[in-house]
Formats: structure tokens, C-alpha cells, sequence
């Protein structure tokens, strides 16, 4: 029931951006209102319990990505550290390019993370920034297999190759 | 007109012609990974490119068509790369 | 504000093409995901957030519309470009290819 609602909400938020400025209720028209409250409650009933569910024990509490200093904190990763490393990332690619060096190598990494949003998150966040590019996941205890662009050091630390990013991660998502 | 609405062209432009790149790893490509590479790139520089015609021919329906398209292709690329890894 | 927008989409031309060059001249599969990935996700961003600024600056219910499209646009991106990358070299990986010339690979001590 309440991952339904959660869900039409989401949709319905996302109708009303796509039909800014049809009309004079607000900026919507009644007909655009009517139609995505209908169309964003059949979306709800369908994929609400896909979208959201409990997970990962006491941590993975199906509520807390609603709490707006979450929201707020992902809002500050995303246009802080995340874009700065991103820059950084695509610096580094065009170094590689004009010189063509390069030493790959798969390696393993143990970030910690206990629910699966945290992971995706973490996951996501490695493939775009410098030099390393999330391969596969161990569905059992969450490592990450990581494809690195300039192996210094085949048993690395999570730190080494992600710096503070499973910090920003626990953060927001756990 | 804030800016020459030929720069949205030449832009648009430029990123066709790095589309030629992505088609040219499509057909050189020696595994399928490589082809499925160059196809995820080709729909990124395809959505961005009509992003920027939508605003040069001030086409709301075009934005929304890249919408559309970015979430489709990234539903065939997943389906292509489950078919890569175990079969249909 | 001409010059801002002229900045934004040199950007973001410069690095798609720096990621459609990287395609081209990397040596395999996971290398060039790199390139491909990371260059075009931060080349659109970039000519995304021209289209959106050109928008709001423009003004009026049409433009403020094209804008708020953009937004989303880029969101969709965003999401779905390291999914499906993620998606690509895992399915490589499982389909048999190695990685070319690696130092290490711990994946394959695994399975």
C-alpha cells in the first residue's frame, strides 16, 4: 500500500514537469491533472513493488530515502565532490588518449555497504570517475570487481581507488 | 535570439560526426562487446544532438522524443547485453 | 550570457568527441567503455545545461516548457548511462572476454 503510494507520487511529480504550462489551474489544466493522477496510480499498483522495498536489514528501512536531509545531502554529493571527480575523470581519459598509456587490471574491492540502493549508488559513481569502471558485483557480502585503468597496486584499499565515495555513499543511502 | 541560432546547428552538427566514429566501432568492432560499446555511445551522442535540434527549432516534441529514446535504448542495451551473457 | 553559452557547448562538443576518439583508438572492450562512458556523460551534461540555461533565459512559457524537457533529458542520461555500461562489461566479462594485457584479475580467480 504505501510503496504504491510512494510510487504514484513519484510519477506524478514527474507528470506534472512534463506538462508544465498547459493551463490555468496553477500552470496545469484540470484534463493534464485528472490523467496523470489515473495514469501514476495504475503506474503505483504495477511497479510499486518493485520500486520500493525493505532490504538489508535495520538499515535498509524502505522510508528513508523520503527524508529530505537525505535528499538534500545526495543534492550537495552530486554538484560537489561527484561533479569535481568527474572533471578530474575526463582530464585523465584525454591524458590516456594522447599518450596511449595505459596498465588495466581487474581488482577487488570491500566497500561495505549493507543495501542495494547504496550499492547501485557506489557502483555508479566509480564507473564515472577517474580510472575505474565497476565490472561485476558479488551478490553475497556486496564487494565490487572493478576494472582499473592504471593498476598501482593489485591488493588495493578501498580508499586507494574510490577515496571517499563509500562515505558519501553510507551516508545518503544507509 | 540570446545566442546565433547557427551554433545550435554546427553543434548539432559536430555531434553527428562523432556519430560516424561510433559507427565505424560498430563495424569494426572484432567481439560483440565492442559493437555493443559503440551502439550505447551512438544512442548518447543520438539523445544530446536532439537535445540541441529541439532548442534550435524550438521543438518541445523533440526533447520529449529524446526522452523516450534514451529510455529505450538503454532497455535494448541491457536486453543485448543479457543475451550476451547466458543466451535468450 | 552569449559568451557563458558558447563556453558550455565548446565543452561539451570537446569531450564527446574526445570520448568518440577514445573509442577509436583504445585497445578492448573494458578500456574503451571507459572513454565511451565517462567523455559522453560529461560532454551532454554540459550541452545539456546550454539548452536549459538558453531556455530560462529566453523566457516565456514555451521556452520555460523546452527547458524543464532538457532537465529530465539529462536526468534520464544520467541514470541510465553507467547502468548500461555496468550492464555492457559484466556480459562481456561473462561472455569470455578477457581483458587485454591486464596486470591483474582478480574476477578470475573467482569463477
Amino acid at each position: 500500500m504505501l510503496a504504491t503510494l510512494i510510487t504514484a507520487g513519484v510519477a506524478f511529480v514527474f507528470y506534472l514537469l512534463l506538462t508544465f504550462g498547459s493551463g490555468t489551474v496553477g500552470v496545469w489544466s484540470i484534463e493534464e491533472l485528472i490523467t496523470g493522477a489515473v495514469l501514476s496510480l495504475v503506474a503505483g499498483l504495477v511497479a510499486g513493488r518493485v520500486a520500493v522495498r525493505r532490504e538489508g536489514g535495520e538499515r535498509g528501512h524502505p522510508l528513508r530515502m523520503l527524508n529530505p536531509l537525505r535528499i538534500l545531502l545526495f543534492l550537495v554529493y552530486l554538484v560537489g565532490p561527484f561533479l569535481f571527480a568527474m572533471a578530474k575523470a575526463n582530464l585523465d581519459v584525454a591524458y590516456r588518449v594522447i599518450t596511449g598509456k595505459i596498465r588495466p587490471g581487474i581488482v577487488r574491492l570491500t566497500p561495505g555497504l549493507s543495501t542495494d540502493f547504496g550499492v547501485t549508488l557506489l557502483a555508479n559513481s566509480i564507473t564515472l570517475t577517474p580510472g575505474t569502471l565497476s565490472v561485476d558485483v558479488d551478490e553475497e557480502n556486496r564487494d565490487l570487481y572493478v576494472h582499473w585503468i592504471n593498476v598501482t597496486d593489485p591488493e588495493p584499499s578501498t580508499k586507494a581507488v574510490c577515496g571517499s565515495f563509500p562515505d558519501w555513499a553510507r551516508r545518503i543511502a544507509e | 535570439m540570446i545566442i546565433d541560432p547557427i551554433t545550435f546547428f554546427i553543434v548539432a552538427a559536430c555531434l553527428v560526426f562523432f556519430a560516424l566514429f561510433s559507427m565505424a566501432r560498430i563495424g569494426l568492432g572484432p567481439t560483440a562487446g565492442d559493437r555493443v560499446v559503440g551502439l550505447d555511445t551512438l544512442n548518447t551522442l543520438v539523445v544530446s544532438a536532439m537535445v540541441v535540434l529541439g532548442a534550435a527549432f524550438d521543438q518541445v516534441i523533440f526533447i520529449d522524443v529524446a526522452i523516450i529514446y534514451a529510455l529505450l535504448s538503454f532497455v535494448g542495451t541491457l536486453y543485448i547485453a543479457r543475451y550476451l551473457e547466458r543466451g535468450l | 550570457m552569449h559568451i557563458f553559452l558558447y563556453v558550455l557547448f565548446g565543452i561539451g562538443v570537446a569531450f564527446n568527441g574526445l570520448g568518440a576518439l577514445a573509442l577509436i583508438r583504445f585497445p578492448d572492450v573494458y578500456t574503451r567503455l571507459h572513454g565511451a562512458t565517462k567523455c559522453t556523460t560529461f560532454g551532454s551534461i554540459f550541452t545539456a545545461v546550454a539548452v536549459i540555461v538558453y531556455g530560462f533565459a529566453r523566457g516565456g512559457t514555451t521556452y520555460q516548457t523546452l527547458a524543464i524537457h532538457a532537465i529530465i533529458a539529462l536526468l534520464a542520461l544520467l541514470i541510465t548511462n553507467p547502468t548500461g555500461s555496468h550492464a555492457i562489461a559484466r556480459a562481456s566479462y561473462r561472455s569470455g572476454i578477457k581483458p587485454k594485457g591486464a596486470v591483474v584479475d582478480k574476477l578470475e580467480d573467482r569463477s
